[in-house]
């Protein structure tokens, strides 16, 4: 494997990174606002929902996902605005899957962040006149700051390490959906231990400095 | 601590009693590894030697890079039924295979598949450019390679580049076509056998050097009566008849 393509690997497992967690940022905030303010008999079950891909097996979501993003599914209707046929086998498809695997990680730093700071602040800036969007961005989002930082750590560093659900979805297509994992596997089984030696080693050294990161940013806050 | 460190001695405990209930259970016993490809016919096959023998049949499946990746490492495997000559092969020079065991015991053919709608020719491959093309990934296994051989033979002018999605395995390869995700796929003709002759094409042999696949004993099994007596089964006419009826042919058997 020559550098060109080591490089566009570890591009693309970037970018796929990056861009997921800015679309479960997104995505996970209304959600863990709602989780957490809401009195509905529904929270339990939305919050169940969200968390079910802590537990489900990668495999579970592939098949779902590779159902859900095909022809028959609503991800090859919205490929079909674009004349396209699938979702699968695109970086689109991949950054819709990584968003539904790493949903937990991201919702649940945010709500517990939303839900310590409790209704005090927001019933202050009420009284003080502001809107409930106006008190949302100027007082809801700062004070949780800190819960969108670890939100955003862990939803990327799970990203990277993805693979289950790259592998059933992805079609191994360079450039497109080839990201690191599911390189190292092809590489173990292609017997070349070398470049899969390095790309192993450059994630172990990224996820020990990500979780190092997150303890030291606990112990700033007096958490860890 | 006082559960933990229990439960840490039961681990440990039955961490050693484990070797003794594997030896036991390997009376009367074979694992095999099959590559994708060959998954049906060799579930057929190690029916048809069950009862036959009264022994059993553990099989194992996976693209035969994988396989051969397990078996260097130690995997628990008796039998290997690979895809290619080559990994069998290299397993013999590593002395990892009992030599002179290993023999060719199909030979693969490729089928062109579209998920069931009628396949009339070569010529659906570059009807519609926007069409996904699955193959199995061609470092992993034979069948991939062979696809790969095929198109650069069928239409050496065509960057088939970005349209081709690689299955992990061949049995990966088909669940993209059948799912839709890919519009056509390069698959194992055996995969598609059952289905109506107009829904495949058979890519003719011409078009991609031998799939020929190799079995082959391996030194761990030396001594398991049981995995010689898979290996001559699988030699055997009832053996063959299933290979045949699954499109392989079997022609070069006894060695190569």
């Amino acid at each position: 494997m020559g550098t060109a393509e080591l490089a566009s690997i570890l591009w693309l497992t970037l970018k796929l990174a990056l861009v997921t967690t800015l679309c479960l940022l997104v995505v996970g905030t209304p959600i863990a606002w709602w989780l957490a303010r809401t009195r509905s008999r529904f929270r339990d079950v939305v919050a169940s929902v969200a968390a079910l891909p802590l537990i489900l097996p990668p495999t579970v979501l592939g098949f779902y996902l590779l159902i859900a993003l095909g022809p028959s599914g609503p991800g090859g209707w919205l490929a079909g605005l674009s004349g396209g046929r699938t979702l699968a086998f695109t970086f689109e498809g991949l950054v819709i899957g990584s968003v539904v695997y790493s949903l937990p990680f991201v919702v649940q730093p945010i709500r517990n962040a939303f839900e310590a700071f409790g209704e005090r602040p927001l019933e202050v800036a009420a009284t003080l006149g502001a809107s409930p969007w106006n008190a949302f961005f100027t007082v809801a989002l700062p004070l949780a700051r800190p819960g969108f930082l670890t939100a955003a750590i862990l939803g990327f560093a799970h990203t990277i390490g993805e693979f289950g659900v790259v592998l059933m979805i992805g079609g191994n297509i360079p450039g497109e959906t080839r990201v690191i994992s599911v390189a190292i596997y092809d590489l173990v089984e292609s017997g070349d231990w070398g470049t899969a030696h390095l790309l192993s080693a450059g994630l172990v050294l990224f996820s020990f400095t990500v979780i190092m990161v997150m303890l030291r940013l606990g112990s700033a806050r007096g958490e860890g | 601590m006082k559960l933990l460190s229990r439960l840490f001695s039961l681990l440990v405990i039955s961490g050693m009693l484990l070797p003794f209930a594997a030896a036991r259970s390997l009376a009367g016993e074979v694992r095999i590894a099959v590559a994708s490809n060959f998954s049906v016919p060799a579930r057929e096959i190690a029916r048809a030697f069950e009862t036959a023998t009264g022994n059993k049949v553990t099989a194992s499946f996976g693209s035969t890079g994988k396989i051969y990746a397990q078996i260097v490492q130690a995997a628990p495997f008796d039998i290997f039924l690979s895809a290619d000559q080559e990994r069998p092969q290299l397993l013999e020079q590593q002395g990892l295979a009992v030599s002179d065991s290993r023999f060719t015991y199909a030979l693969g053919r490729l089928a062109l598949y579209a998920g069931g709608t009628d396949v009339k020719g070569p010529g659906l491959l570059v009807a519609d450019r926007s069409d996904r093309i699955a193959i199995a990934n061609p470092e992993l296994a034979p069948y991939g390679r062979a696809a790969v051989e095929a198109l650069a033979k069928l239409f050496p002018d065509e960057d088939f580049g970005s349209r081709l999605v690689q299955g992990e395995n061949i049995s990966q390869t088909l669940q993209f076509v059948e799912t839709g995700n890919a519009r056509l796929g390069l698959v194992a003709y055996s995969q598609v056998i059952s289905q109506a002759a107009a829904q495949y094409w058979l890519v003719p042999e011409g078009l991609h050097s031998p799939i020929a696949q190799d079995a082959v004993l391996l030194k761990s099994a030396d001594a398991n009566p049981v995995a010689r007596a898979f290996m001559d089964f699988l030699r055997g006419s009832e053996a063959e008849n299933i290979i045949r009826r699954y499109g392989y042919s079997a022609h070069v058997r006894g060695g190569s």
